[in-house]
């Protein structure tokens, strides 16, 4: 089975590089799913879960704020920051998660609308990869 | 015992701690120097990549226009000063903000022309003292600051230009050279330099990419990003640099300590033998006068 080089890049250091069977993202237009030979493109990246799978294995990787370029055999994604399943705080996450819903439910500015709802959907999705 | 003695003798210890303390520093410091070399090597591919990616789509499309491109007429500036929170680095805060201070003597006429964001406490300290308007301040930086650190002050520089609030924003940090140099140094972080970031690696920016939904989209996204990782990495180059600069400090400040000890143990040791000598002549003195 054909395999591509995955790497996640965050700017604090590589989160991961290995050679995987295939990745599936939320790109901004919708859910990609990539395959070795891929047409080269680039797309911003959700908040959202990306799976990999290697080998019949699937794991799953929290990212935010990031983008992805895809090219023939390799694929690279960019993050403010990515997390995999095992480095999740999940504590840190739940209260995150409180804080947002806290800030949510209390009306404010839109600024801090936005924000808080930016960090609800990053901590649910650090959450999501632990189920 | 002679009191000048023991001044002497006081002056030595005092001396012996003050080394103790600076040479303590310096070690820390250099290690401190190698964890922050690293993570600056660490946020290199990060900052390349985008740059690649940039630079594709800029010189892949050709007719791209972004408003983070375009210079247009400069009315009002936007100074991001990265210092240190704690001083004893040798010139490291005081040239970086030297330098800024110069150029916005030079260059503006009221203090309405320019806004200035800091990073660090004694470059907060420096403009609040002379009263310049800060817009935003980040103290308390750990030596290893993340990303998440900046983040909201790089955010709010590059907005501010977005917006059109700022016509230009500088950078301004201490450039890592090695441990005995850092060079303060001003940079043009906006409007992007675009030949600039093709200049660079060129290879495998050739692949001509798809854009998802469109060229100007992505770039809509990427290049606040890519300001923004230009300042997460002047911010870890400006921690190295204060490392190097505190150790070269305290690598001379204990070398100074050294050579004091050393002259004063030698007055000490001239004035310990000048006390025997006179308590010396002084019993010779009584003995003879006794004999006689």
């Amino acid at each position: 089975m054909s395999t591509l080089l995955l790497e996640i890049v965050t700017p604090e250091r590589t989160v991961y590089a290995q050679e995987v069977n295939m990745v599936s993202v939320k790109g901004a237009d919708g859910e990609l799913g990539i395959l070795p030979n891929h047409i080269p493109l680039v797309t911003p990246l959700r908040i959202a879960p990306v799976i990999v799978k290697k080998d019949g294995v699937s794991e799953k990787i929290a990212v935010s704020g990031g983008f992805i370029e895809i090219r023939k055999d390799k694929v690279v994604i960019l993050a403010e920051s990515a997390e995999l399943a095992s480095n999740v705080d999940v504590t840190r996450a739940e209260a995150a998660k409180k804080r947002a819903e806290d800030r949510l439910s209390t009306k404010q500015s839109d600024v801090d609308q936005v924000r808080a709802e930016l960090a609800l959907q990053r901590a649910l999705n650090r959450i999501n990869i632990n189920k | 015992m002679a009191k000048g003695m023991r001044e002497i003798k006081r002056s030595i210890k005092s001396t012996q701690n003050t080394k103790q303390i600076t040479k303590a520093m310096e070690m820390v410091a250099s290690a401190k120097l190698k964890r922050a070399q690293d993570a600056a090597v660490a946020s290199r591919p990060y900052t390349d990549k985008i740059r690649d990616v940039v630079a594709s789509i800029a010189s892949g499309g050709g007719t791209i226009k972004h408003p983070m491109l375009q210079s247009r007429e400069i009315k009002r500036t936007a100074y991001l000063v990265v210092t240190s929170d704690r001083g004893l680095a040798g010139g490291y805060n005081s040239n970086v903000l030297r330098k800024v201070w110069t150029e916005i003597q030079e260059k503006h006429a009221s203090s309405a022309e320019y806004d200035v964001f800091v990073i660090g406490r004694k470059g907060r300290d420096y403009f609040k003292r002379r009263n310049v308007n800060i817009v935003e301040e980040v103290v308390g930086l750990s030596d290893s600051p993340t990303f998440a650190d900046i983040k909201s002050l790089a955010a709010a520089a590059v907005k501010g230009f977005e917006e059109g609030k700022y016509d230009e924003l500088k950078l301004v940090y201490n450039r890592f050279v090695n441990a005995i140099s850092q060079i303060p140094t001003i940079k043009q972080l906006l409007p992007l330099d675009a030949t600039q970031l093709s200049g660079g690696n060129t290879e495998g920016v050739k692949a001509s990419y798809e854009y998802e939904p469109s060229a100007e989209a992505v770039l809509d996204v990427l290049l606040p990003k890519y300001a923004e990782t230009v300042i997460y990495s002047a911010v870890l180059e400006g921690k190295a640099s204060e490392f190097g600069a505190r150790m070269t400090a305290m690598g001379n400040a204990t070398k100074n300590a050294t050579k004091m000890i050393a002259s004063l143990t030698l007055t000490y040791n001239r004035a310990r033998q000048a006390a025997i000598t006179q308590e010396i002549a002084e019993i010779v003195g009584g003995a003879n006068a006794q004999q006689q």
